[in-house]
């Protein structure tokens, strides 16, 4: 009878580890080292190139309702003059165990074989539940149907979707660009290398703050960041397994430099 | 104290119901057409609106994205459970009051279950699609996902609206055979049909009260779990204010809290605007349903306070957040004292036979009850959301007069609903009420 219980338990186990995602070809990774980002926004503005995200003119920006998919949040310590600005990049973290999925639906957010969250905008009907549940409120939705004006529409990237009204929409770590990496691999009939995928924001990061790569290559760049002792996830204690890991020197006392 | 309707007689009774159903006056027919005129310009005009415009129209916003739409939803799926409550589960412990007001309450429940539907469709992004949240088989395999809660709410409301309409037309047949009897034109040869040939034979009543035993047991379940299902929407994410186990109870609870207000409300707008209600619809009915009140205030008192004690000793950084902005931020602070105040200090009074006994005092109390409910919803769908795990995000949640439009004109649509049906279907089941009157005999002197 025990040995049954183990066996459930051992199951049950290998579901809940990460090693559960070993059976996908590659486990994207970003490293956000804190310490070099200095808020320049930079990141934020490729992401609307590359993306084909749209501005959603003054009013609406004004109440928050951009559709940024990374955003710079800012917090503030200490009172002027002493004042100390601290910035935080959040996108979507692809969270292995991510909370958004099981509310869907219609299966319009799932995990793909990359182990990446993927949203598929033709079937998202807009219930809304993906953005409740996510704990890091990076989802965006089309709250109205946007449009470029002229000549602004040519600049739109034919790789990636235009967006309609009513559907929800979140950071992709730039899959087009993981899509014609492998795309280029397989014609050279080799695995994708360490440093064949960057992302718009990580191109675009004057200071080098962004690293991206597969975590399961033990020489890529971002295997060995993620070995670093600064190293931690945004609320981890969520337990939703999110796969971006942000570098921060703390010091002893327990402040964060 | 008048637990039956007293002096009826089987031929009284019969006339009663068909002059209420066709003796229909002008001021019935402006009133109708008044809340039908209120429906189009409050719920169907702004709801075309939001559709051709985009949800940008409400107030919504990341991460404030579940508002007053899905805290109609659950509101009126609420008010659709006494009506349950009373046919279904009163029937099975053979509860002799129910049998006058059981039929009304059913029909409150079909009825609220349309609106309620509608609510989902008014809530997503992209309701032209809202048949993609069915599991029919189709030509691009996509199924629905069994893991999320929304789609259990999809089956949840579907049974319960399938099962409710099944067991009201069960109830209904021997009714509309007794009118087809007595009624001319359409009317005669619609209910005709409606009766299934029923004659009354020894047969017909046994398999008609094996059926109706069936369905109340098939639907008792349901009082239970439909509103649990709903609760689960928000149960199983991990929102501080959501992420709650005792959501479940908490939910059935206030839901038949607020259905047995609403039923009362009907009820007494019944019984001022047709004086031949009195008969029927008896004191005594306040007296019962005022005391199934009292005990569900209780409930609900005991299960709000083990929502936010639960939150807090979890004594994570965003429960108390969540605690301190939904309890003592203004004007949450204030809304939730008057949520209070009419959930769990009013009701009080019903614990004086007086109070229960007294139809002017029980109509404005319902009115509060029904407010207060409103509010505790309100308080939880979208002010968990303005507070969740990041501080930078934190947004606070004004609804537009999109969604106060549409929510007025919901409750515009559920009268003129019910107006029209009253008139259509028997909204008191005739046969039951001559169960009570008893066998007509010849009176003789003995």
């Amino acid at each position: 009878m025990s040995g049954i219980m183990q066996k459930i338990q051992e199951r049950l186990q290998s579901y809940r580890v990460p090693g559960y995602y070993k059976k996908y070809d590659y486990r994207w990774t970003m490293v956000i080292d804190l310490d070099k980002c200095n808020g320049c926004q930079a990141c934020v503005v490729a992401c609307y190139a590359e993306n084909n995200l749209q501005t959603v003119g003054k009013d609406n920006c004004g109440i928050a309702r951009n559709m940024s998919w990374i955003r710079i949040e800012k917090y503030y310590e200490g009172e002027y003059p002493d004042i100390k600005v601290k910035f935080i990049p959040i996108m979507c973290q692809h969270c292995d165990k991510a909370p958004c999925e099981i509310g869907c639906p219609v299966f319009a957010t799932y995990h793909n074989q990359d182990g990446l969250n993927t949203q598929v905008y033709n079937r998202c009907v807009g219930t809304f539940t993906c953005a409740t549940y996510c704990p890091y409120d990076v989802r965006r939705f089309n709250w109205f149907t946007y449009k470029r004006d002229k000549p602004l529409d040519q600049q739109y990237n034919p790789d990636v979707t235009v967006r309609e009204m009513g559907v929800m929409e979140k950071g992709t770590f730039c899959i087009q660009r993981i899509r014609a990496a492998k795309d280029k691999a397989k014609d050279e009939k080799r695995p994708i290398k360490d440093g064949d995928v960057t992302p718009a924001c990580v191109q675009a990061c004057p200071t080098g703050a962004m690293t991206f790569g597969d975590l399961y290559d033990p020489n890529s760049r971002v295997a060995k960041l993620a070995k670093d002792p600064r190293r931690f996830y945004l609320l981890e204690e969520k337990n939703c397994g999110p796969n971006v890991i942000y570098l921060k020197r703390v010091m002893k006392d327990g402040s964060k430099a | 104290m008048d637990r039956k309707p007293e002096g009826l007689s089987y031929r009284g009774v019969n006339e009663d119901i068909i002059n209420f159903m066709t003796k229909t006056g002008p001021k019935y027919y402006l009133v109708l057409g008044f809340f039908i005129l209120c429906s189009v310009f409050l719920y169907l005009l702004p709801w075309i609106h939001q559709i051709y415009t985009g949800q940008g129209v409400t107030g919504l916003n990341v991460p404030v994205v579940w508002g007053v739409y899905l805290v109609n939803f659950v509101f009126w799926v609420g008010v659709a459970h006494a009506g349950t409550l009373i046919s279904a589960m009163l029937y099975i412990t053979e509860t002799p009051w129910r049998r006058a007001i059981a039929r009304s309450a059913e029909t409150m429940t079909l009825l609220a279950l349309i609106v309620v539907a509608f609510f989902v469709f008014i809530h997503m992004g992209r309701p032209w699609n809202f048949y993609w949240t069915f599991p029919y088989p189709n030509q691009r395999k996509i199924w629905t996902s069994f893991q999320s809660p929304i789609m259990y709410d999809v089956f949840a409301i579907g049974t319960y609206f399938t099962s409710s309409l099944v067991f009201l037309y069960f109830g209904m047949i021997p009714d509309f055979a007794s009118l087809s009897q007595s009624t001319t034109g359409w009317r005669k040869s619609f209910y005709k049909a409606m009766s299934l040939g029923w004659r009354g034979t020894d047969r017909q009543w046994h398999l008609q009260a094996k059926a109706s035993m069936f369905f109340a047991s098939f639907i008792m379940p349901l009082v239970v779990s439909v509103h649990s299902i709903v609760s689960w929407d928000f149960a199983l994410s991990i929102v501080p204010g959501y992420a709650q186990t005792v959501f479940a109870p908490y939910f059935v609870t206030g839901a038949l809290l607020s259905g047995f207000a609403a039923v009362i409300l009907a009820l007494t707008v019944l019984r001022w605007t047709f004086p031949m209600m009195k008969k029927y619809i008896l004191i005594h009915h306040y007296d019962r349903i005022g005391l199934f009140i009292l005990v569900l205030a209780l409930t609900w008192s005991y299960l709000t306070g083990m929502e936010i004690i639960t939150g807090y000793f979890a004594n994570t950084s965003d429960e108390i957040q969540h605690i301190t902005y939904k309890i003592l931020t203004y004007p949450y602070s204030w809304l939730f004292a008057f949520m209070i105040f009419c959930n769990t200090i009013l009701p009080l009074v019903l614990i004086s036979g007086k109070v229960r006994r007294s139809e002017k005092l029980m109509f404005f109390l319902c009115i509060f009850i029904i407010i207060g409910m409103w509010l505790e919803r309100y308080l939880i769908i979208p002010n968990s959301e303005s507070r969740k795990f990041l501080p930078y995000m934190w947004h606070s949640y004004t609804p537009t007069w999109v969604e106060m439009s549409i929510t007025v004109g919901a409750l515009m649509v559920f009268i003129s609903l019910f107006m029209i049906i009253i008139k259509i279907f028997p909204v008191i089941s005739i046969f039951e009420i001559k169960e009570d009157v008893g066998v007509p005999m010849k009176k003789e002197g003995h």
